[in-house]
């Protein structure tokens, strides 16, 4: 995004965003919802998209469509230089080394997948072990289990405590019985704590053990840098950082991704084919199969521009404030209990709540009526509902569109269904 | 009353409603004079599970007639299952068999028959199909 528009979106010298401005680059938030105007508190599922980046996809399609990295022709120059600047993008946004150290994925799903299946193909041996937490979504537990159980490898668990944070007490003895890769989330999609990342992972590099990090829930509330980290692999999803759906990003360290054999067959991701052997193409091409999704990669890259823009760490100021407001104001609600951690400084995003013994997709519906949008249930991460003895929550979770009067909304609508329901 | 006439009878009921508030009232209200399944038929077995809520659902056959006790974790959900089986229970299996179920749709509530809740409330009609086809294929035998 231009600097110019950077300083309209930003008042004075203290970079405070002007979120009514926002609001206008997202035409959906102006939506009616049962005759309510919608209070859109859904974005842990999928954020909103702003006209930077449904104009960059439409415009792809209008002006330079056409096949990359293989045509001669002017319009594959034109569209190949454009998805690799969006690598470009994506590589400058989490300050990566090298760009070819970025692959694009249909997801976060897809991008653990990958890492599952080509490092348990490549590392895993019978009775080794592969190290998660007790805050994963589902998707960073049963890719997991499925190279385990083919490898006769087994997966171990960091647990939790009560307010959702992990317990990290006897992390080196778990790693040192047997664990080839540590896989966990930057920020739980249930609950929002934010995990000690850097603390885990200098602790299993001090074995030796690579790390992957869920990322999905952390990209669009805080700047993440993967050298600063030095996490070696790192997966998130444009459709939850305001870009289109159907892409993703997994990265991996030059070193890590060159050990790795190739995950999918197909064109693009070879240099030699023959009938009796194919020779495969450097990174990140080896883990690009096939013909990508070039619009999705122009998207997301342009989602990237409006999120620097605007600045993470304003993002990040504002939604913290947001998140203060809302507790605030929840709290004060009869029977309300938050699940998560308590301190704000160790959540980002997202409010896990009950209220009463009230079940948590009556209270979804009855908000729903009121043209509010929050999830409800196990949010994929079924063990932590076990965990708690709940069949789930009500997910209330923030972007950077979000406003006080919606926290307000939020409020009163729960106090309509504790009426209800009661 | 047939389960075509009970269906309008509901559709007509709910058209006396002026606003969603007063609709989920009468809804939650229903809940509370569902035939409630025994304890002892609360077993795993006659557990629906869907992802958001859960519905129990117990069926006897009596004097060539299907009856239903039900229970549900969520309140708008456990209304639902009261209309269902105000709607099917006390027929034959064959007519419970046949029978098209328009009034969820008819009232306003279809998004509970999508599959993208994925609640018991979907699983528990089909599980009222099976039963009827089973005792349908029972009372069919020689």
């Amino acid at each position: 995004m231009p600097d110019t528009m950077t300083e309209i979106m930003t008042i004075g010298e203290d970079h405070r965003l002007d979120v009514e401005k926002i609001r206008m680059d997202f035409p959906i938030l102006e939506t009616t919802v049962h005759g309510y105007p919608l209070v859109y508190l859904d974005n842990a599922a999928t954020t909103q998209k702003p006209l930077a980046v449904l104009n960059a996809m439409d415009e792809y399609y209008r002006t330079i469509n056409s096949n990359v990295h293989r045509g001669v022709h002017h319009l594959s120059q034109l569209a190949t230089e454009a998805c690799e600047s969006a690598r470009g993008l994506v590589a400058e946004f989490i300050n990566a080394r090298y760009a070819h150290e970025v692959i694009f994925t249909r997801g976060t799903t897809e991008s653990i997948n990958l890492v599952a299946a080509c490092f348990g193909k490549r590392f895993l041996k019978e009775g080794d072990s592969i190290l998660v937490s007790g805050l994963e979504h589902h998707s960073n537990i049963v890719p997991w289990q499925m190279i385990c159980e083919e490898k006769k490898a087994r997966l171990q668990v960091i647990p939790i405590d009560e307010h959702g944070q992990l317990e990290l007490d006897g992390l080196d003895r778990m790693l040192a019985d047997g664990v080839k890769l540590v896989a966990f989330n930057y920020v739980s999609n249930a609950l929002g704590s934010i995990n000690p990342v850097k603390e885990i992972i200098a602790a299993a590099h001090r074995h030796g053990i690579p790390v992957l990090l869920d990322a999905a829930q952390a990209v669009q509330h805080m700047e993440v840098d993967v050298r600063d980290l030095d996490v070696d692999f790192l997966a998130f999803s444009s459709h939850k950082l305001y870009g289109p759906t159907g892409i993703g990003i997994l990265y991996g360290k030059e070193e890590w991704l060159n050990k790795l054999p190739p995950y999918q067959g197909g064109g693009e991701m070879i240099k030699t084919v023959t009938f009796e052997k194919t020779t495969y193409n450097d990174l990140p091409f080896k883990f690009e199969a096939g013909t990508p999704d070039m619009a999705g990669m122009i998207g997301l890259g342009a989602a990237i521009r409006y999120v620097q823009g605007l600045g993470l760490r304003n993002i990040q100021e504002a939604e913290q404030e947001l998140m203060v407001y809302a507790l605030d104001t929840l709290r004060e609600i009869g029977g309300f209990r938050l699940f998560g951690p308590l301190d704000v400084r160790h959540r980002a995003g997202v409010i896990s709540f009950l209220v009463g013994d009230i079940h948590p997709f009556d209270l979804g519906e009855i908000l729903d009526q009121q043209g509010i949008a929050v999830r409800t249930g196990h949010h994929c991460a079924q063990p932590i509902m076990d965990r708690y003895c709940i069949p789930g929550t009500v997910r209330a979770s923030m972007a950077v569109y979000n406003t006080p009067a919606e926290m307000d909304r939020l409020a009163t609508g729960i106090r309509k269904a504790v009426t209800l329901l009661s | 009353m047939t389960i075509k006439e009970a269906q309008d009878e509901i559709i007509a009921d709910f058209e006396l409603f002026g606003d969603w508030m007063e609709k989920y009232e009468y809804i939650i209200q229903l809940g509370r004079e569902l035939p409630l399944i025994e304890e002892q038929y609360k077993t795993e077995d006659n557990l629906i599970k869907g992802c958001q809520s859960r519905v129990w659902l117990h069926a006897d056959y009596r004097d060539g007639q299907l009856l239903f006790t039900a229970d549900s974790d969520a309140a708008i959900t456990k209304g639902l299952v009261s209309m269902i089986i105000r709607v099917l229970s006390g027929h034959t299996p064959v007519e419970i068999a046949g029978a098209e179920i328009y009034f969820i749709d008819a009232i306003g509530l279809r998004s509970h028959l999508s599959s993208t809740r994925s609640n018991g409330l979907l699983s528990m009609l089909k599980q009222i199909k099976v039963y009827a086809l089973a005792y349908q294929a029972k009372s069919l035998q020689p």
